[in-house]
């Protein structure tokens, strides 16, 4: 088990090397590659009508005239050993991991993930919860309850979840339960855990709910297909053969087995998710790392697009790491080497 | 297909949400658990309001103004700030030399002074100016403001590498020593040469050449004080030390920021700002669409950027009577425009110029702006509120609709009876600019000129694409579609900058079309006119000009949908800030 972490951890990190190498080159190389000179990369963070020696003065200061080995190479550098701002008044220490300043707001990248990822988190870890909870749930009784009324109407209550995206659910209430009937806190608030544990959940539960109205959907027709194929297994038969309660069949026999493709999906969604619900974030205002990917590719904020893509990549290598691990847990089959 | 399903779904996502929206607020009912403004009581609500006048005058002070903003703010240090609406917020925290008056329409439009005394005086014709500095003003800890804190943030603003967003007019027009730095890399540099501060009341500027319109470029924030042993830096919008009405309270950057009073600020120095609030607060990063249902259900007061609702709820306010009424439709000084580029064969021919101009149907480039809400048809590049605006009849068409036979024969008289091949250039995020290049694309089509749509994307058009005069040669790029907002609102400022070709660099051009060496010997002659009708006269001498040579097809001058949150009072548009002026504004309790 050790051996197996161990050797995912290293996969993990070349990875990340790779990853933040094609970042740098769609960032830096390809505008280079298509004409884009050190001077009007530069002007892309200058006033509108900054002057030609403006334009040099920023792209000598953001070092686009190094090479590009010797720019990526600081990059790194600033990940693993720190690095050093001049503010124009002092020189500011920014520690190991730094992922350096944005171009634009000049502002320390890292923090700001720090501080971002506390949203994200929030808003995926209640949304996972939810979503987990209904849409497995309705998928077990749909399951059970093959063809009824109740089956008939959670699927296609599943299917206009999947089929209706976050900014159409979430817009509309948005204005329906926060603007018109006052129930809920507008957009674009946000209470840490940390201050208030209620206001937290208060402010996150519009949110929440509209996200797991999406996913949710999928998991219940994931665990109904799932269910039904395997409530058919003749291993359910001689369960309920040896006089088992109907409870202990479902759960222990049914639903163990079912579980195993929902807990690879759900893997990879809550640590895509992590990296920045976009659609919600931006829906609903929340200053998570969606937005701040948004934000950053938009105004080609070299920085922050890095910082944010790293991050994102070690949600997703972590969140499918644990998947893994719960295989042995979920499926006895499974042995990890 | 998906993007088109996207699409679909996003317009009626917002439609259905606007219309609860507009059951939310619109229609009268008052949604409980709002926090906004509370509500408009007795004012009549009309259209426009807001113009010309002021909408709910009242002197009342209290309360917090909310307001919202779709993305960042590019930086609260005045030294590093480049955005009309941080311009218009920034007088609430700080005080320039001379300001725009806070009243409504062109009287707006006129400088006062603030700091100082009264407005700048030379006394050689325009090449130094001297303002004397009211006595008693302080910051917010109580120190008391002096020249040297001025000629400081003018200094530091010097500083390119660690301020590079404020406008660089100061360290263009001052008398700089030989390769200064800035106040950050050389603090004890004299710098007498360009600002002389001979005692604590009184700041000289000493420019390279005489510049008749120079409290207009002190009126920008850059001149605002900042005390040098507060001075951070890059850091320093972290916390700008106020010497408005109003000091920061608390500062999230890229999240919300929010204004409350200023202890230290003394009325009686200050006859501007009513200062009728008890605070303000931002809030960044808010979805656009919401901001306006937010705007419709008074959960916001104002959208602080003023640039208008967005187009899905432009169209559903503008049709529904209850809530046009709490909406003005306010002049940009912006103009849409095309640019044609006399580089590009056949386009170096001026009657093939002349033929893009005469055949262009200018009701079709309104209509990709929204109609007449959106703006008004543009017949030369100074929009009306400017000096030397008037209307040009160079190439008036019946109707504004074009003249088919007139292009036609300019067509013939450039030995292309037949029409040309053209590429036509647009910012593809831009819905208005691809539809501006459609209807060019549609009206060349009936005199035989085929246009290629080229979409480029929006943060590189003018560094790599249309701004820049390597590619648009090799690449045969004769139209580009543009617009062009004023750094403040003089027409020196609005149009030097995309008129005077000398102004043209290697990448990052706004215009390369505008190449007349007239045009550039009349700009310098405005620079050292300090009369304004007489600077106002050569600007309509240049805008003859440029549409005599035919190097730019005027669009529309831009107008925006604002909206006024509930509980505003003392609201009005100015044409200076072309948005509801912030020093004005209160809000009811």
């Amino acid at each position: 088990m050790i051996t197996y972490i161990i050797r995912r951890l290293i996969g993990a990190v070349i990875m990340l090397v790779i990853v933040s190498i094609v970042t740098f080159a769609i960032f830096f190389l390809v505008p280079r590659l298509v004409g884009a000179t050190p001077e009007s990369m530069a002007s892309r963070y200058a006033g509108r009508t900054a002057t030609a020696e403006t334009q040099h003065l920023i792209a000598q200061r953001l070092g686009f005239y190094d090479p590009m080995p010797v720019q990526y190479g600081r990059f790194v550098k600033g990940l693993v050993v720190g690095a050093e701002y001049d503010t124009g008044t002092s020189v500011e220490k920014c520690p190991a991991p730094c992922f350096g300043y944005s171009y634009l707001t000049q502002q320390p990248v890292w923090p700001d993930l720090v501080d971002r990822s506390r949203v994200t988190f929030s808003l995926g870890v209640g949304a996972a919860v939810i979503w987990v909870i209904a849409g497995v749930a309705t998928g077990v009784i749909s399951a059970l309850r093959r063809r009824s009324f109740f089956d008939r109407a959670a699927m296609g209550i599943a299917l206009a979840g999947v089929s209706m995206p976050v900014f159409f659910t979430g817009m509309i209430s948005l204005v329906f339960f926060s603007y018109y009937l006052g129930w809920t806190v507008p957009g674009g608030t946000y209470v840490d855990f940390t201050v208030d544990p209620f206001q937290w959940a208060y402010s996150l539960i519009l949110p929440w709910v509209t996200l797991a109205f999406l996913f949710a959907a999928g998991y219940a027709r994931l665990t109904r297909a799932g269910m039904l194929e395997t409530m058919n297994e003749d291993y359910i038969r001689t369960a309920r053969a040896k006089g088992l309660p109907e409870r202990t069949v479902v759960v222990k026999h049914g639903l163990r087995a079912a579980l195993t493709p929902i807990v690879t999906i759900f893997g990879l969604d809550f640590g895509l998710l992590l990296g920045g619900a976009v659609l919600t974030e931006s829906t609903f205002s929340l200053n998570g790392l969606g937005k701040y990917a948004i934000e950053a590719i938009v105004s080609n904020d070299l920085p922050k697009v890095m910082g944010v893509t790293l991050l994102t990549a070690v949600f997703v290598v972590i969140a499918n790491l644990i998947v893994d691990l719960l295989y042995a847990v979920v499926d006895p089959r499974v042995r990890l080497a | 297909m998906r993007t088109r399903s996207g699409v679909a779904i996003a317009a009626i996502g917002t439609a259905l949400a606007l219309g609860l929206s507009a059951c939310a607020g619109g229609g009268g009912n008052t949604p409980p658990g709002q926090s906004g403004g509370g509500s408009a009581g007795a004012v009549k609500e009309e259209f426009n309001a807001a113009l010309g006048k002021v909408y709910n005058p009242s002197k009342a002070k209290g309360g917090i103004v909310k307001m919202a903003h779709e993305g960042t703010w590019d930086s609260l240090d005045p030294g590093n700030t480049y955005y009309g609406y941080s311009f218009n917020f920034a007088r609430l925290y700080g005080r320039t030399l001379v300001m725009f008056k806070p009243a409504p329409g062109a009287e707006g439009n006129t400088l006062v002074p603030d700091l100082a005394e009264s407005l700048g005086e030379t006394s050689d014709g325009g090449k130094t100016w001297t303002y004397k500095l009211r006595k008693g003003v302080k910051f917010e800890d109580g120190t008391e403001i002096t020249s040297k804190d001025i000629a400081y943030s003018v200094a530091r603003s010097f500083d390119k590498q660690v301020l590079p967003k404020g406008p660089s007019y100061l360290n263009e027009l001052l008398d700089w020593p030989k390769d200064y730095k800035g106040a950050f890399k050389e603090p004890d540099r004299d710098i007498s040469s360009a600002i002389e501060t001979p005692d604590d009341y009184t700041i000289i500027f000493k420019l390279k050449a005489a510049f008749g319109s120079f409290d207009y470029i002190v009126q920008m924030p850059m001149t605002m004080p900042v005390p040098k042993a507060k001075d951070t830096g890059t850091k320093y919008q972290e916390h700008v030390i106020a010497s408005g009405p109003y000091m920061f309270d608390k500062n999230e950057i890229g999240k919300s920021f929010s204004l409350k009073r200023n202890p230290n600020w003394d009325p009686a120095t200050d006859p501007n700002r009513p200062a009728l609030p008890d605070g303000f607060e931002v809030q960044l990063n808010v979805n656009a669409d919401d901001i306006d249902n937010r705007l419709i259900s008074g959960d916001v007061h104002l959208a602080v950027t003023g640039l208008g609702l967005q187009q899905a709820a432009r169209t559903r306010v503008l049709n529904d009577p209850v809530l046009k009424a709490r909406t003005d439709n306010a002049k940009l000084q912006r103009l849409w425009y095309l640019s044609v580029i006399p580089d590009i064969e056949p386009l170096n021919n001026i009657e093939c110029r002349k033929a893009v101009l005469w055949a262009v149907d200018r009701t079709s480039v309104q209509r990709a702006y929204g109609g007449p809400n959106g703006g008004d048809i543009a017949t030369g590049m100074i929009p009306p509120s400017l000096g030397g605006y008037k209307e040009i009849s160079t190439y008036a068409t019946p109707g504004n609709k074009g003249d088919i036979n007139k292009a036609k024969a300019a067509l013939a008289a450039c030995g292309q009876p037949n029409g040309f091949n053209a590429d036509i250039s647009y910012r593809s995020e831009r819905p208005g600019e691809k539809a501006f290049a459609e209807a060019v694309q549609q009206s060349l089509a009936k005199v035989g000129i085929k246009l290629t749509l080229k979409p480029f994307p929006d943060g590189d058009y003018f560094t790599l694409y249309a701004g820049k005069p390597d590619y648009v040669k090799q690449n045969k790029l004769g139209l580009a579609v543009n617009g062009w907002g004023s750094d403040y609102p003089e027409t020196f400022g609005f149009l030097q900058a995309i008129a005077d070709s000398r102004t043209i660099r290697d990448s990052g051009n706004y215009n390369l079309s505008i190449k007349i060496p007239e045009v550039d010997q009349k700009i310098d002659q405005v620079k050292g006119e300090a009369d304004v009708a007489a600077r106002d006269a050569l600007w309509a001498e240049i805008n003859q000009r440029i549409m005599d040579e035919a190097v730019t097809v005027p669009g529309v001058y831009a107008k925006s949908i604002l909206m006024r949150g509930k509980g505003l009072t003392n609201l009005y548009v100015s044409d200076s800030q072309q948005m509801y002026d912030y020093v004005g504004v209160g809000v009811q309790q």
